[in-house]
């Protein structure tokens, strides 16, 4: 299709990656926030392909990666009562729980069932209404606003068997928790594209400008990507803290009001904890009192524990980009993909399963 | 899937336009599927959206592709000018 092909023309990202090096004067740092470009960048080579002018840092940009194991818990707690149906997206399965995933629960009888869509969760509840189905919802600003339609239908059918449990998160928390640390090295970011193609950019003017890190808004097909680091070298070579939009096929400044205006309407901004990341302020999204019935964790009384699990998995360090998934000490040893000691390994947004899928650092 | 993984489709034809239920069906390189265009009630047959979850998240804008993809071409041709004359 034109609109894919031409953004993945091989000929125009060599020339975009000659042009990078002839406009980066030093090195420079530059964070894609999220992982489903970590994967790009990783699977076209490219922060191989530019390692000498810029070393590329992985964000938190992995939904699935920060969601606290406690979340995991209550989904497998729901899967395994009778009559329930827990439905989620495919990567949520072999993340580790504090105990065990959801997959290794259905050894134990759990019933779950993997859906595309939220949306499909709403026509599961209504084809079988003696079963109460839980959606198990992840994602960024991208992701929730298909979260909150299916909220909405469910509430105009009156659905009684539909529940959510929530762990979407916001992007922009994460991103000032990493701007803000006294050890930051970070010199330009790449917005996620697909998160901004909903929330907008505009708020990025003030947060570029605090913290004196320009922001580039980046979609995620290799000529996106490059463009995006492009954008970003040029602002940093001119000293310049602005915001550019280099999706501008998706994303628009104001984002998409449509889909804003549901997201209001169901949810409300609430603190929440993040896997490896720790307490963020504002870090979450909540249904709001409205749409209470809909939320799994009180219609089933589950209890929230509060104790943190000693986690031998590094995710924090690698998603703050402190270190590369590499420098984990279980990378490829106790950890991988077929055995995860950490959801990054598993995720097919996570850094550590990036680097082991594309580089040749990966054991074989 | 990805999470965050969202890709380009095309518009056939809208199925029913009462939000939340908004639903059309689009093309994806020849595979069909039904989607919801809640968030681009102003989406018509043949447009290009894009698709996550099985919600369409925005309209493409194919003049902006284009322009950008015309950006980055003269982006190149301008330094290899530059090049030539050194
Ligand atoms: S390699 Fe495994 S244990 Fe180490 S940070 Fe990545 S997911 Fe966690």
């Amino acid at each position: 299709m034109k609109l894919i092909d031409e953004f993945r023309d091989p000929d125009l990202a060599h020339r975009l990656v000659d042009s990078i090096r002839g406009l980066a004067t030093r090195r420079w740092t530059i964070m894609e926030v999220c992982g489903g470009q970590t994967h790009g960048l990783l699977r076209h080579g490219i922060d191989e392909e530019l390692r000498d002018v810029v070393e590329l840092l992985h964000g938190p940009g992995c939904p699935v990666c920060v969601t606290p194991a406690d979340a995991i818990d209550h989904a497998i707690e729901l899967s395994l009562r009778p009559g329930f149906l827990l439905t989620t997206f495919g990567d949520m399965l072999r993340v580790p729980g504090k105990e065990r995933s959801l997959m290794q629960a259905q050894a134990d009888g759990a019933k779950m069932q993997m859906v595309y869509s939220p949306l499909d969760a709403v026509k599961l509840a209504q084809e079988f209404p003696s079963t109460q189905v839980v959606f198990f919802a992840v994602g960024f600003e991208t992701t929730a606003p298909a979260t909150a339609i299916a909220v909405s239908q469910a509430a105009a059918l009156k659905l009684q068997n539909f529940s959510v449990l929530t762990a979407h998160v916001r992007v922009e928390p994460a991103m000032e928790a990493i701007a803000q640390a006294p050890d930051c090295r970070v010199n330009g970011f790449l917005a996620a594209g697909h998160v901004c193609t909903i929330t907008g950019y505009e708020q990025y003017r003030q947060f570029a400008n605090r913290y004196r890190i320009p922001i580039v808004v980046t979609g995620f097909e290799p000529v996106d990507l490059l463009e995006g680091i492009y954008r970003c070298i040029q602002l940093l070579e001119q000293g310049s803290t602005e915001v550019v939009n280099a999706y501008a096929r998706s994303v628009r400044v104001a984002g998409n009001s449509a889909a804003l205006e549901i997201l209001q309407q169901v949810f409300v901004i609430a603190d929440r904890p993040w896997r490896g990341l720790g307490q963020m302020p504002q870090g979450g999204l909540v249904l709001a009192s409205a749409f209470r019935e809909f939320d799994a964790v009180e219609k089933f009384a589950l209890h929230q524990s509060s104790v943190d699990v000693e986690e031998e998995c590094q995710s924090g360090a690698v998603m703050s980009g402190r270190i590369r998934p590499t420098q984990c000490p279980h990378f490829g040893t106790r950890c991988t993909p077929q055995s995860p000691l950490g959801a990054p390994m598993v995720s097919t947004e996570g850094a550590c399963s990036a680097y082991y899928r594309y580089t040749s650092l990966a054991p074989l | 899937m990805h999470v965050c993984l969202a890709i380009p489709g095309q518009v056939v034809r809208w199925l029913r336009r009462d939000p939340p239920f908004c639903e059309a069906e689009v093309d994806f390189l020849g595979v069909r599927r039904v989607c919801n265009l809640s968030c681009v009630p102003e989406a018509q047959a043949s447009d290009y959206v894009i698709v996550h979850a099985g919600v369409a998240i925005s309209l493409v804008d194919a003049a902006a592709a284009e322009q950008t993809l015309q950006e980055l071409r003269s982006l190149e041709t301008h330094e290899n000018w530059g090049e030539a004359h050194e």
